[in-house]
């Protein structure tokens, strides 16, 4: 890490979505927060070293467990928190919800709510810097449940046969919602199938912020160099639920504790504190610094107004053209 | 009871051709458009309506892909996203099915979902429609499926200037469009003034002015439809052809103008009855202009059964000229 701010940007970042998806599942037990909602705690090192390489002007297609990667490209956390209070402050307007966050000036394209669904949105965006020839690049995030889908096949396909600068991030949790990987698939060494698509696939520690800002700093750099699409494979572990209805009977709490051993949060301060970079006087102050910007995410979200019923049929059509 | 005479000059052309010279037009004009499906390049089109482009524009815009009917149609629609304005074209209907998630749950849900910040200008152009004993797999009319959808537009080119024309204005709409275009026109010709230009893509049109009865449909059975009409004329019977051309939104207010005219109503239409694009017609009829109404209304659709190869039992499945005539007849009392 050549950024000497980065290490506690990392920390801090993986904290506040730790701490923003615990007031997210508080806030659904108030039922301020309603419908599916899919928590991202122990995957936070995927998202923020993947989007901390990006530059601005670089897109992201996300999935329905994507309030990490918003909260990483710097959506304000308030407008995200709004969105799930289905305020007409929050990032969509209320219209999409927990699964739906999307940003125009971050470049944020969905929480995308098919599986698979987002892959070929990011081959197109792709398409199109390729077009206009623009420096860009657009990451996709996905699980590994995705894999099993056409659609990731057709996608993979797409960017490596038309040499386009996108880079594909697979969240490799173990589970596609409770089914598991050895269960699903018949291959489940992910980067075989991705390197099948001649394009460069690495398999990278998505436990360890570190490994994973590394291999994505490696890809950007290598696509923005005209090098085609990479693909990573991100091992990590979902601590919560699929979603907040979810029993959890597929899965063993022995492997669950296991895995939270590895915590990313946890293991990254360990590795600061050993080589001096932070200590615990840090941590608590970055602890400080997420709990008041929750706390002004809450307040933003509380304060939050409903959309006119009168609006309800607004945004199926583009306004500009509305008579 | 007059058929629409061209005022000026004229010019004659094939559908096919019309539909070519529309996206000559849209390539050359507009750097952000290009094409892309299955065979649209180096082959010309399965239906040879891109034939000569490849070699004109090249292969970066008039783009060859991959059997990967979701994949390209998503690509589509995040190249529309990312700033282009693509025409997609998917080989027929059936195929779009592979396509659908894309269709329905990401070009049409993507400026509702985004609270209005995403919209997604792409234009799907796509085959429809029987009678070139295809089968089953290549001959279907599903233009409802997609016309029940919400953020969708829908539109279905009978004649050679909608065919030329509807194009340009479906690229200028920042939300999605999707042509649907019938298997037996593209080598129907026909003529269009000279100095035409482009059209709207939201409203009905009257292609024959009448007083008896009402024919309302779209696309492929325009021309039968024409033909039954100018069939009763010879019985004394005056009927008025109404071609929907938009599908979604459906111009309700020029069903009922027509309706309210004649008092009587045939809707044909390719697609199956069963909650189907003729089911809507009707409905709006009932729901608006019931009293209008003279006589029980007859729908003349294909018979509920996938569409044969044979001949003669593919002909059968089909609305054809006779079917029309019947129908109007007997809601006339003839």
């Amino acid at each position: 890490m050549k950024d000497p701010d980065q290490p506690r940007r990392l920390l801090k970042q993986m904290v506040m979505i730790r701490r923003f998806e615990e007031k997210c599942a508080e806030l659904y037990q108030a039922e301020k927060i309603r419908g599916f909602l899919h928590l991202y705690i122990g995957e936070e090192a995927v998202a923020t070293g993947v989007i901390d390489t990006l530059a601005p002007g670089d897109a992201v297609v996300a999935t329905y467990r994507e309030h990490g990667h918003a909260l990483a490209l710097g959506v304000d956390a308030g407008r995200i928190l709004a969105e799930m209070y289905g305020a007409v402050e929050g990032v969509s307007m209320g219209r999409g919800g927990s699964m739906h966050l999307f940003d125009a000036e971050k470049r944020l394209y969905g929480g995308n709510a098919i599986v698979g669904g987002g892959l070929p949105i990011a081959v197109g965006l792709g398409l199109a810097d390729l077009l206009q020839g623009r420096d860009r690049v657009t990451a996709v995030f996905f699980g590994e449940g995705a894999v099993a889908e056409g659609e990731f096949h057709e996608s993979m396909n797409l960017a490596a046969l038309w040499h386009l600068p996108v880079l594909f991030c697979c969240e490799n949790n173990l589970y596609a919602m409770g089914t598991a990987l050895d269960r699903a698939q018949t291959q489940t060494r992910i980067t075989l199938k991705a390197s099948s698509y001649e394009m460069p696939a690495w398999d990278v520690d998505g436990m360890d912020v570190v490994a994973v800002e590394e291999a994505a700093s490696r890809a950007v750099e290598s696509i923005r160099g005209g090098g085609g699409p990479h693909f990573l494979e991100l091992r990590t572990y979902r601590f919560r639920a699929h979603s907040m209805f979810d029993p959890e009977l597929y899965r063993d709490k022995e492997e669950v504790n296991e895995w939270k051993h590895r915590d990313p949060i946890e293991m990254f301060f360990t590795k600061l504190e050993a080589d001096a970079t932070l200590n615990t006087q840090d941590l608590n102050a970055i602890e400080d610094e997420v709990a008041a910007e929750i706390d002004t995410a809450v307040a933003f979200a509380e304060a939050g107004t409903l959309e006119p019923l009168g609006d309800l049929t607004r945004f199926v059509h583009s306004e500009e053209v509305a008579r | 009871m007059t058929v629409t005479q061209p005022q000026s000059a004229t010019v004659t052309m094939t559908y096919r051709e019309a539909v070519r010279e529309g996206i000559r037009d849209a390539v050359a004009g507009d750097d952000r458009v290009f094409l892309m499906g299955e065979d649209v390049g180096r082959y010309g089109g399965c239906y040879a309506v891109s034939k000569g482009l490849f070699d004109e524009f090249g292969e970066e815009r008039i783009r060859d892909t991959p059997l990967s009917e979701s994949g390209f149609v998503g690509a589509g629609i995040g190249a529309a996203l990312g700033g282009m304005r693509p025409i997609v074209e998917v080989m027929t209907v059936n195929f779009s099915l592979l396509a659908l998630d894309q269709i329905v749950n990401t070009a049409a849900l993507y400026l509702h979902m985004s609270g209005g910040q995403f919209n997604v200008p792409i234009v799907i152009r796509m085959v429809t429609g029987a009678g070139r004993q295809l089968g089953a797999q290549h001959s279907h009319s599903l233009e409802a499926w997609f016309a029940h959808v919400p953020g969708l537009k829908v539109v279905a080119p009978a004649t050679i200037e909608d065919a030329r024309w509807m194009l340009a204005t479906a690229l200028e709409d920042p939300d999605p469009v999707i042509i649907f275009e019938h298997a037996a026109l593209y080598g129907t010709s026909g003529e269009m003034p000279a100095d035409s230009g482009p059209v709207d893509i939201d409203t009905a049109r009257i292609r024959r002015s009448g007083d008896d009865v009402s024919i309302i449909t779209h696309g492929g059975s325009l021309h039968k439809a024409l033909t039954a009409a100018e069939e009763l004329a010879a019985s004394g019977i005056s009927a008025e052809v109404l071609d929907l051309r938009s599908l979604r939104p459906l111009d309700s207010e020029a069903i009922i103008r027509t309706v309210s005219r004649t008092h009587r109503l045939v809707i044909v239409d390719e697609g199956w009855k069963s909650v189907g694009l003729s089911a809507e017609v009707l409905a709006r009829v009932v729901e608006d202009a019931m009293w209008e109404l003279d006589a029980p209304v007859k729908r003349v659709c294909s018979v509920e059964v996938p569409i044969p190869y044979a001949r003669h039992m593919e002909e059968e499945a089909l609305p054809q000229v006779h079917d029309i005539v019947v129908a109007a007849l007997e809601i006339l009392d003839r």
